[in-house]
């Protein structure tokens, strides 16, 4: 049966208030912009963010209050470094506070891949000596069992529900993604829930025509989203290239509260859904955004 | 032309300084902003044969062939040698096969110890933007190379928050908290080239950048900055160092604004 919903319903299904999200798996390519801005505009609350580098979408999510805890590495700008929003909720607790769980980019990714194997910690030998460790209560310190050497046992995560954006699904959610990963695949199987949101909805017979290219089999997902252009500004390869320009004006705008909010109305509230945000970008953005040339790959041949 | 006509930007500077760090051959895991560049000019001209791994899971064994902002833009995918998970690149690294890893910071000390977490006390905290990867490149690579701006408010006596340690204490600190990597080889900043005393593990001034005194550098730093005799001056860009450079920041987005 067809796993096919629109955004809206996969959001307001999957994603209810409190609920503990993993999404930017593939660090700056494939973010789930649109996700994240419906979320908004649903006005969600209480939300857990979890993902290593976010680019600028978990500084949107926290600067329209939809989040109450950050599970993360690196939350900040990637192209222009601080994010005001994070910053703010931080330092001056607007608009509300929220807790903030730091981790390095591997503990991070450990402590999904933890719960993907589905055991309570993996250890390593990361972070030794840092101040991470030292105020972070759920890393612990331990001296292994076999050589008594310092390690750093990372304890599983287990989000409500994974938030994916891929090039290619098929009804059922199996999806195909190109380009480096980052910790998408260990997101999928530590989660609860899977939503997969894709540029190209293909007949079954394309992912199994390659399925070494398979990212997410269809028996780990909950929701499928179609939705072109759901990723922008972030890139996805082959499909439109990464839109500088968004994260410059975002960050320039979002410097002050008042700039903030107004950038939020004007990009998230008031387009009314993503298809009133393609409009307000317009055809000529997009279009320049589009692959100058194509790079395909060799094909594989599975025969027998 | 003379390489005294060249005009080249701090930012170009520290771009070929990082570039002279990485040896033929080695495996490099290149963080984000100047190492790329770093990288390319690299592999374009003494280490054809470098590898670059980055923390989103691409590995390059060539430049990537257009200009880039984030590690994850399409032309450092197209014609990756692998394009793999976050695990598989901080394994190779966990498991000593990094040679040389770049980080950067807000804050350094004397030791070498970075802060990207948090500055200042708990009533006027700054939230700096976090760890990332640069932490587990400190901790777990053979070596890392620091690049900085050099400011006295940047260069304190002991970082407010270890997100990535140095040499800690100094010493032999690093061993006897256990951890694997070997810790700062070198830090270029806005300024000069510091090296770190093999016994104290202390940072010391090993060279200027043209046209900065040693009372200049000293001026920016926050303690009593040791000098590595004789203090040279950094070899400025060669004009080949600074097409390639050129070719990969057409528009001199990293390396003219920033400096």
């Amino acid at each position: 049966m067809s796993k096919v919903v629109p955004l809206r319903d996969a959001m307001a299904r999957h994603v209810p208030d409190g609920a503990a999200i993993v999404l930017g798996t593939a660090l700056e390519a494939l973010i789930p912009f649109a996700a994240a801005h419906e979320l908004i505009r649903q006005r969600r609350r209480d939300l857990t963010l979890i993902g290593p580098i976010s680019d600028v979408c978990f500084d949107q999510l926290i600067a329209a209050g939809c989040a109450r805890r950050v599970v993360a590495s690196w939350v900040g700008n990637v192209q222009h470094g601080s994010g005001y929003g994070f910053r703010r909720a931080v330092e001056q607790g607007i608009p509300h506070p929220i807790d903030v769980e730091d981790h390095s980019n591997f503990t991070l990714a450990l402590s999904l891949e933890a719960a993907a194997l589905g055991v309570p910690y993996v250890p390593t030998r990361t972070l030794l000596g840092t101040d991470i460790l030292a105020r972070n209560a759920r890393l612990r310190q331990l001296p292994c069992p076999f050589t008594g050497q310092p390690l750093v046992l990372v304890p599983a995560l287990v989000p409500d529900v994974a938030i994916l954006h891929v090039q290619r699904a098929d009804a059922d959610g199996s999806c195909h993604a190109w380009g480096a990963s980052g910790v998408t695949a260990a997101a999928a199987k530590a989660s609860r829930a899977v939503v997969v949101i894709c540029e190209e909805l293909v007949p079954p017979e394309v992912i199994r025509s390659d399925p070494n290219r398979t990212l997410v089999p269809g028996f780990l997902v909950s929701a499928v989203v179609h939705l072109p252009w759901g990723a922008h500004p972030s890139p996805v390869q082959g499909h439109y290239n990464r839109d500088h320009a968004v994260y410059t004006d975002y960050h320039g705008r979002s410097a002050t509260l008042d700039g903030t909010r107004a950038w939020l109305h004007e990009w998230v509230v008031d387009v009314g859904d993503h298809a009133g945000y393609l409009a307000k970008l317009g055809p000529a953005r997009l279009g320049a955004l589009r692959p100058k040339t194509s790079q395909l790959a060799a094909p594989v041949d599975y025969g027998f | 032309m003379g390489s005294e006509a060249l005009h080249y930007t701090p930012g170009e500077l520290m771009v070929a300084v990082a570039a002279r760090e990485i040896h033929d051959g080695e495996v490099v895991f290149v963080g984000m902003r100047l190492p790329i560049l770093a990288f390319c000019l690299a592999r374009s001209t003494h280490a054809p044969s470098a590898i670059g791994l980055f923390e989103n899971g691409v590995v390059r064994d060539s430049p990537a062939r257009d200009f880039v902002v984030t590690i994850s833009d399409g032309p450092n995918v197209a014609g990756a040698l692998w394009c793999t998970e976050m695990r598989d690149i901080m394994g190779l690294l966990q498991a000593g096969r990094v040679d040389l890893g770049f980080i950067g910071g807000a804050q350094i000390d004397r030791f070498g110890n970075l802060n990207t977490g948090y500055v200042g006390p708990p009533d006027r905290l700054t939230r700096l933007p976090g760890s990332g990867g640069g932490g587990d490149i400190a901790c777990l690579a053979r070596r890392h190379v620091i690049i900085m701006t050099h400011q006295r408010r940047r260069f304190v006596e002991r970082v407010d928050y270890v997100t990535s340690p140095g040499f800690g204490e100094g010493g032999d600190w690093r061993g006897r908290v256990g951890l694997p990597g070997g810790g700062p080889a070198a830090v270029i900043t806005t300024l000069g080239v510091f090296r770190f005393d093999p016994a104290t593990r202390e940072m010391a001034l090993a060279s200027t950048h043209p046209g900065v005194t040693v009372a200049q550098v000293r001026a920016q730093t926050g303690w009593s900055l040791a000098c590595a005799p004789p203090v040279t001056e950094t070899p400025a860009p060669t004009a080949e160092e600074l097409a390639v450079i050129r070719r990969f920041d057409p528009d001199g987005f990293w390396t003219r604004e920033r400096g």
